[in-house]
């Protein structure tokens, strides 16, 4: 369980994320949605202590994040940024080995390499795993990144839109692995997007900030509605069930006449 | 098959370095055999110190700054090592400086040095929460400074002050005070030790520094205690043979271009033989072929200032 009290982050003298506090039950996939510059990356942020908290506190299976040693925290959880670049020459390979490095340190194992190759699998990298980084495309590179974050296989994996530059199979393929790995393997998804019919259809709690707070979370069906989806985004929104799944339609202005 | 390649090249460059090595010990050796040899052996061995400490200082300097184009000479050890010699002249003239014996000289060189290094990076992580681009910039303002310091000085003092000044100021290869080398190696051999159970953590540094934290490196601690064994070896190449500016730069990018892993492991080795083989054929060719005596830092900065400008000009900051 993720467990967020009081945190607090500004730059200058605005307020990026404003007395958030927020219980994020351990398994299972929680969505993060809201417009842009909401503060969901700052959020993920500080939640994986890549971010200093200007107040509050956030604990991970009851370990404070600011004071549980970085490498302890390494084996629990999990983190994928917006963006990623790396100035250094690497292939798939060797980013994705990277994922290991907070249980062998340097010295994979049989059982390593094992993980390295269930998630070039995974990801479907098999082909690309000896291509160098900057040799991809945006999604192929999308994807290594993933995979570096599944191999690592923690137990709280936060992810600030992995779906960034897939395409329709990927996307749809990383959030069922997603949500295989929250059923089968209990692991804590937490997962920021903008498709919210992603978040629709394969979270089981999401949460809508806006403005630095949380403005609505709650089970899909509370949330996925033209009320607070209008109002969220400032945008009319529709929302038709389709196959009992709950679908937002918002790509032209209301035609109805 | 992937963990044999590297392997190869490294035989291969420690092949080249032997090579290079023994070409030096004997070629145009004339004379008692008992006498050439100790005495090209000294030097020999200042050589090698130099080029561990140089090579291994540059790759860990951009490992941890994340580029590969600033050195730490660039960033202004240089002119640190200019100002104290000028300080020094300026204070005490040139000749206490002449006569002072070998060894205090190297190590008050070295201890001004490491010290006033480390007070630099522990004054701006304390201050800017780590921010190593800062850390280069002022490096480069702060050589600017002490730079233009030393030059009024050398305006200040006397005219043969001066020219024992200029000959303090070029890096030279020629043969060192066994004593300084035993201290020197010592002293690099513990900066070496430090590195050693620190390379799997350099190795995911490359990848920048949230990703690292994100795995588990503790970035602070380890940035600077590598900015701190980088300071002791600058420090102590500078003090054997004045200051290198661009040669680090040409080993560590050789490296990288060569080596077909990003592993430290296997890097930091990969440079340091090429420094070998730079520096010692080199000085070998110059000395012992031809009989000029200091052309090889002027060739080798050369050099390295070519590929220094190559990179800037690729626009490669990466
Ligand atoms: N380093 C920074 N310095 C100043 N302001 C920042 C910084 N990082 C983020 N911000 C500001 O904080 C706000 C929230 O940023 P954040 O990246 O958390 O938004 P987000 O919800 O992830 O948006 P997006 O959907 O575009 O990714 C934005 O207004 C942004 O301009
Ligand atoms: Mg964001």
């Amino acid at each position: 369980m993720i467990r967020i009290a009081g945190l607090r982050k500004s730059y200058g003298s605005t307020l990026i994320v404003d007395d958030v506090s927020l219980t994020l039950p351990a398994g299972g996939i929680t969505a993060i949605i809201g417009p842009n510059g909401a503060g969901k990356s700052t959020l993920l942020g500080m939640i994986s202590r890549l971010l200093p908290m200007d107040a509050g506190t956030v604990t991970v299976d009851g370990l404070d994040v600011t004071r549980t040693p970085s490498d302890v925290l390494a084996k629990r959880l999990a983190v994928l940024r917006q963006d990623n670049h790396i100035a250094a020459r690497l292939t798939v390979r060797d980013l994705v080995a990277f994922g290991r490095y907070p249980h062998a340190k340097g010295r994979p194992t049989i059982a390593d390499e094992n993980k390295i190759n269930e998630a070039i699998a995974f990801l479907d990298l098999g082909a690309l795993e000896h291509r160098f980084l900057d040799e991809l495309s945006g999604g192929q590179r999308q994807r290594a990144f993933v995979a570096m974050v599944l191999a690592q296989d923690t137990d709280y994996v936060l992810l600030d839109e992995p779906l960034n530059n897939l395409d329709l199979k990927h996307a749809a393929r990383m959030m069922q692995l997603l949500r295989r790995a929250a059923r089968e393997l209990g692991k804590t998804i937490v997962i920021v997007l903008h498709d919210i019919n992603f978040a629709s259809v394969y979270a089981d709690h999401i949460v809508c900030m806006q403005a630095g707070r949380v403005a609505h979370q709650g089970q899909p069906e509370t949330i996925i509605t033209p009320e607070v989806l209008s109002l969220v985004y400032q945008l009319p929104v529709r929302v038709e069930l389709i196959d009992g799944q709950r679908i937002s339609i918002y790509y032209q202005e209301d035609r109805t006449p | 098959m992937t963990s044999l390649r590297p392997r190869q090249v490294l035989l291969g460059l420690a092949g080249l370095a032997l090579f290079s090595m023994v070409l030096f010990m004997v070629w145009n050796a004339k004379g008692a055999w008992d006498f050439v040899l100790p005495f090209r052996g000294r030097k020999l061995w200042g050589l090698l110190l130099c080029a561990w400490a140089i090579a291994v200082s540059t790759v860990l300097f951009q490992t941890v700054t994340g580029n590969r184009i600033l050195t730490p000479a660039i960033m202004g050890f240089d002119a640190l090592y200019q100002m104290v010699q000028t300080l020094f002249v300026f204070a005490f003239g040139g000749f206490a400086y002449l006569t002072l014996p070998a060894e205090l000289r190297f190590l008050g060189n070295a201890v001004v040095m490491v010290g006033l290094s480390t007070l630099l990076f522990r004054w701006l992580f304390g201050r800017h929460g780590g921010s190593l681009h800062l850390l280069v910039l002022v490096g480069i303002v702060f050589g600017v400074l002490l730079r233009s310091l030393a030059g009024l000085m050398q305006r200040l003092i006397n005219p043969n002050d001066f020219v024992v000044l200029q000959d303090a100021m070029f890096a030279s290869f020629g043969a060192i005070a066994p004593t300084l080398l035993l201290i020197s190696t010592i002293v690099l051999g513990l900066a070496s030790l430090v590195i050693l159970p620190l390379l799997p953590q350099l190795d995911v540094l490359l990848l920048g520094r949230t990703p690292a934290i994100g795995l588990g490196v503790n970035h602070k601690r380890t940035v600077s205690l590598v900015l701190g064994v980088v300071a002791v070896m600058v420090s102590v190449s500078t003090a054997l043979v004045g200051p290198v500016l661009f040669f680090g730069l040409l080993a560590a990018n050789l490296a990288y271009l060569i080596m077909p892993t990003h592993r430290h492991a296997a890097v930091l080795p990969a440079a340091a033989l090429l420094a070998v083989i730079g520096l010692v054929a080199g000085q070998a060719v110059l000395e012992h072929g031809f009989g000029f005596d200091t052309a090889l830092s002027i060739i080798i900065e050369f050099a390295g200032g070519l590929v220094f400008l190559i990179l800037l000009l690729r626009g490669g900051n990466r």
